[in-house]
């Protein structure tokens, strides 16, 4: 399986495929719904965003509590179509990867194939092991959000499937497809 | 008549909490695993083991399956014979406070849907107490996660609809849920009834074990046809494709009025967690 890390150059993201396994290693951040309500607020008063988007990667989480002696607890996807309406914003100020579950909208598509970037699904619901592959968290921004503050994680061969590519081809539709085409 | 106090109900809703979050009920667990050992679609069959090895590690590590650890719905029956000592409901939420505190589960409840404050302990809970016989207490916790809570729906159909329009219903709901509620899911379906009462039957639906087909030959044979056309839709094990779409699906149904056709789907996900303790 390939291996990737963060920060994702350009050449990287164009060489993703929609339905490529890959491993994701590095410093990535996780923001949902109320931070990136509050990062919205800050583009709006042109204030600086706690996350510094160019070449990075933002991971639609939010942890439960570590047990003592861990970097985090469990940790798994939410589903990415509610960060929607604020993600074509975070594209054009450089963002160049998210990681979630499940449908993004046309916009957003559209968005990632004018500004390259990679849309990627962890497993849904396999947080216990999700947890495994994180060596450590910081809590950067937002603290009084709990669970949706945004920190600063660093992660050790991520397993993903790359679900929308820059060139807006789309993993659910093309994998439905190839398993009705291979029961005829 | 029976006095239980309500400091014990604490105990049991606290220590219900971490279980059903830690421990994937074994109707579900079996489900995962033997779907995963005949999917015939590779990269699902890949997806599906990954999901068992998730709940394997749970369960020895007793650390919660998903990080969406939910909000707590508690179903209480309360046995017509038993006396509570102290407040009830003050007695639930302080256990869901303390389970979600002290187990280091996630706190996923803002305490207004518009405001949106985080409650910092998971409560309030969501309570459905109703009475029955007899002098015992039965608790039943279910944290439901929202990702699949999110795709759930409800139509007031009209009687000439009928049990096509269920199915087709049912359908619809399950492709435009698609990829998101985390599949395969576990479907819960009500029927009848009236607005509020067929949602929450089909809640009531996904406590029912996987294992044990409907009483009622109709629903059954009604439960084997649905399962069978969701699973036939291709969205598959995290809606990548594959066969595994649905683990398995109940119905509960109720009388209703002359002039309605009530149906709610609750969706739930691969993660349909519930632990029941009677006291």
């Amino acid at each position: 399986m390939r291996h990737i890390t963060t920060p994702l150059g350009e050449d990287v993201i164009r060489s993703l495929h929609a339905g490529d396994q890959v491993l994701l290693s590095g410093v990535i951040y996780t923001a949902r719904d109320a931070a990136h309500l509050r990062m919205m607020d800050c583009i709006r008063r042109d204030e600086e965003l706690p996350i510094p988007l160019e070449g990075q990667v933002i991971y639609y989480a939010g942890p439960t509590p570590a047990p003592q002696g861990r970097p985090v607890g469990s940790i798994g996807p939410t589903t990415s179509v509610r960060m929607d309406a604020c993600t074509p914003p975070l594209l054009e100020r450089g963002l160049s990867g998210m990681i979630g579950k499940g449908l993004r909208g046309a916009e957003v598509v559209a968005a990632m194939r004018k500004h390259p970037s990679v849309y990627f699904a962890a497993v849904g619901g396999a947080a216990a092991l999700g947890a495994k592959c994180v060596t450590s968290l910081e809590v950067i921004a937002w603290d009084d959000l709990g669970p949706e503050s945004v920190k600063r994680l660093t992660v050790k061969e991520l397993p993903l499937v790359v679900a929308v590519d820059c060139e807006g081809n789309d993993a659910f539709a093309l994998g439905q497809q190839a398993y009705l085409d291979s029961i005829g | 008549m029976r006095t239980i106090k309500a400091s014990a109900v604490t105990e049991a809703v606290a220590q219900a909490c971490v279980e059903a979050n830690v421990d994937l009920p074994g109707d579900i667990a079996c489900a995962l695993h033997r779907c995963a050992a005949c999917e015939p679609f590779a990269p699902a069959r890949g997806m599906l083991e990954i999901l068992c090895e998730n709940e394997e590690i749970a369960r020895r590590e007793r650390m919660p399956i998903c990080q969406d650890t939910g909000m707590a719905v508690v179903f209480a029956e309360i046995g017509q014979d038993v006396h509570i000592e102290g407040d009830f409901n003050q007695a639930v939420h302080e256990g869901v406070r303390r389970g979600y505190v002290d187990g280091l589960l996630r706190k996923s409840v803002v305490e207004d849907p518009l405001r949106r404050r985080n409650t910092g302990d998971n409560t309030p809970a969501i309570i459905h107490a109703s009475l029955v016989p007899g002098d015992q207490l039965t608790l039943t916790i279910a944290p439901k996660g929202f990702g699949s809570e999110n795709m759930s729906r409800l139509a007031m159909l009209t009687p000439a609809e009928g049990r096509e329009g269920v199915k087709q219903f049912v359908l619809e709901t399950v492709r435009l849920a698609g990829a998101n509620p985390c599949p395969p899911m576990v479907l819960g379906v009500g029927i009848g009834g009236d607005f509020e009462q067929v949602a929450l039957m089909a809640k009531e639906a996904l406590l029912q074990p996987l294992d044990q087909a409907n009483a009622d030959t109709f629903y059954a044979e009604m439960e084997r046809e649905l399962l069978e056309a969701v699973n036939a839709s291709g969205i598959g094990p995290q809606g990548l494709g594959g066969r595994t779409t649905c683990l398995g699906l109940h119905i509960k149904a109720a009388p209703t009025h002359i002039a309605g056709l009530p149906v709610a789907v609750n969706v739930g996900c691969h993660v349909t967690r519930h632990k029941t303790i009677v006291l």
